[in-house]
């Protein structure tokens, strides 16, 4: 479905991202994880047409997608949450999650009706007429799965939801995601530090160190390969 | 809400019957605040609501005000055609403002200055245009003031009153239904957060030229009404800063992005800056500049003590969901 091909970033001297390569299958749930600075945000971006790849190529469903804008990635279905959450402090939350389903949607109500249901499977239901500023911060990171949702993405980026939730809203989250995967087909590539949720989520695993993919694998693979434990788990780590 | 929609319509009905009961210069004193309150209106579109910052709205007034101006006294061709062709320009002068500064990338305090840059050498620009008389001005006729000569849009100062009423009720209606509608969530998501917006699908480019368009073509009716109602054009005057910063003084005042914002700070400012033209008259002090300073020292007071605006207070306090 998402295709990464040789892909390389370098903002002025410092290269980001190496020559990464991965993919992910159709309706399939896989992990980016690695140290921090080892360039996930900066592929999340690539992908999401924030900016153009140095070099390489991005395919989604057989469709070449980078040098595309952000909103072209978003019409080709790849939707995304931002790392630090930029909600639309000014309106409401269910207004803010609106704006996302008015992308599909044929008119505001029926955008409305969509945004309504989105925001009852994230559990934002009860503040869903409060100004998106006065959420907390787990509370703008469900808001930040639920405005990317509403578009009906087809592949779901996600850029550390889980930091910041306690381990039983981390729970519920991995489910809301588990459920959208089965119910929807829906695919997702999430960057995560919270292992919790990456362990429970992710069926594949790619290792970012210094802008390149040094392991990929199954959960269970990548936390025995020396080269993770080295590098990112470091030596005596257990999980 | 239906408290707002009475108190609406029962503001609506006051400034319909207004000028049974009042003089001449109360009337021109209304007009004025319905003036002010328009070109606010317009202003709002691509600032409140879209979050595009101009400071050279004098342009449109400006371009519209000449271009039926000059038609109608070139041609005698009344403004209803002659509104149209200021819109036209205007708009399209508002088009490739927009197309050049959001192409490359040029947003905030920049786009700011790319504003003014423009209104100001489009008044350099009237200076040296003979057709329209240059810096010595362009005088339409002024024919009868007691028959009503819609075709001409000449006539007593009660028909420009019910003009710029009509003008402000009909941009009311328009922008309420405009924020409502997906381009009012579009422009408010580009206000909030334009890189979040944009990965939600909007194509912030087009909606911003959008949102300049549609304010640029409201402001050139504004202009349009100012030729026929002051029937006397300057380049110096009519584009310059000042007048910029005075249509985009109500809508701060009032509230920002609001729907009756521009309205509210545009009665608040004209009345206080009349009343004391008054007051100053009355004590007999001649102090150049004392409404200026006047105008800033509200400014002040009401960016301190209500940054949003003297509206989003007020209908809290009056429970109001308007």
């Amino acid at each position: 479905m998402l295709e990464v091909k040789n892909i390389s970033k370098a903002f002025r001297g410092l290269r980001a991202v190496r020559d990464a390569s991965f993919t992910v299958p159709e309706g399939d749930i896989n992990g980016l994880i690695g140290p921090n600075g080892a360039g996930k945000t900066t592929i999340f971006n690539v992908i999401a047409g924030v900016y153009p790849p140095d070099s390489g190529e991005i395919f989604f469903c057989g469709k070449r997608i980078d040098r595309l804008r952000p909103d072209q990635v978003c019409a080709a279905g790849v939707g995304r949450t931002f790392q630090i959450v930029k909600p639309f402090a000014g309106l409401s939350v269910l207004d803010n999650v609106i704006v996302g389903a008015l992308h599909r949607e044929r008119g505001v109500a029926s955008a409305r009706a969509h945004a309504v249901s989105i925001l009852e499977k994230l559990r934002l239901g009860s503040k869903r007429d409060l100004p998106a500023s006065s959420l907390t911060l787990p509370d703008r990171k469900r808001l930040e799965v639920a405005r990317a949702l509403a578009t009906r993405p087809r592949l779901l980026l996600l850029d550390e939801v889980m930091a910041g939730l306690r381990p039983t809203e981390c729970d519920e989250m991995v489910e809301v995601f588990r459920s959208l995967n089965r119910s929807e087909g829906l695919a997702i590539l999430l960057i995560e530090h919270v292992m919790r949720a990456v362990m429970a989520l992710a069926k594949h695993i790619g290792v970012l160190h210094h802008g390149e993919v040094i392991a990929r694998g199954t959960p269970a693979e990548v936390v025995r390969n020396p080269a993770v434990l080295e590098c990112y788990l470091g030596e005596e780590t257990q999980v | 809400m239906i408290r707002a929609q009475i108190g609406l319509a029962a503001l609506f009905l006051l400034l319909i019957i207004f000028p049974l009961f009042a003089g001449a210069y109360a009337l021109s004193v209304a007009t004025l605040i319905l003036y002010f309150a328009y070109t606010g209106q317009a202003w709002n579109v691509m600032m409140g609501f879209a979050g595009q910052l101009s400071l050279g709205h004098s342009l449109y007034v400006g371009v519209g005000a000449y271009a039926a101006g000059a038609i109608f006294f070139h041609y005698g061709i009344g403004p209803w055609a002659g509104l149209w062709v200021a819109i036209l320009l205007c708009v399209a002068l508002g088009m490739a403002i927009g197309f050049l500064a959001f192409r490359f990338g040029i947003s905030g305090v920049y786009f700011a200055l790319l504003t003014i840059a423009f209104a100001e050498f489009t008044r350099i620009g009237f200076d040296h245009l003979d057709w329209v008389g240059g810096p010595g001005g362009m005088f339409l006729r002024v024919a009868q003031r007691d028959t009503w000569d819609i075709a001409n849009f000449r006539g007593p100062p009660l028909m420009y009153y019910y003009v710029i009423l009509a003008l402000v009720s009909f941009a009311f209606v328009l922008c309420h239904f405009l924020l409502k509608s997906k381009a009012g969530y579009y422009w408010q998501a580009i206000r909030e957060n334009e890189e979040a917006a944009q990965a939600l699908g909007i194509n912030t480019f087009r909606w911003k030229v959008y949102a300049v368009a549609l304010s640029s073509a409201m402001t050139a009716v504004a202009g349009v009404f100012f030729a026929f109602y002051y029937n006397n054009l300057f380049p110096e005057q009519i584009f310059n800063i000042s007048r910029s910063i005075e249509i985009i003084l109500g809508p701060i005042i009032g509230g920002l992005g609001t729907l009756f914002g521009p309205i509210l700070g545009a009665a608040v400012l004209t009345l206080l800056s009349e009343g004391i033209t008054e007051l100053i008259a009355a004590l007999g002090w001649e102090i150049p500049g004392v409404k200026q300073v006047f105008y800033g020292v509200v400014l002040l007071a009401v960016v301190m003590f209500l940054p949003h605006g003297i509206w989003p207070a007020l209908a809290r306090r009056l429970k109001l969901n308007a």
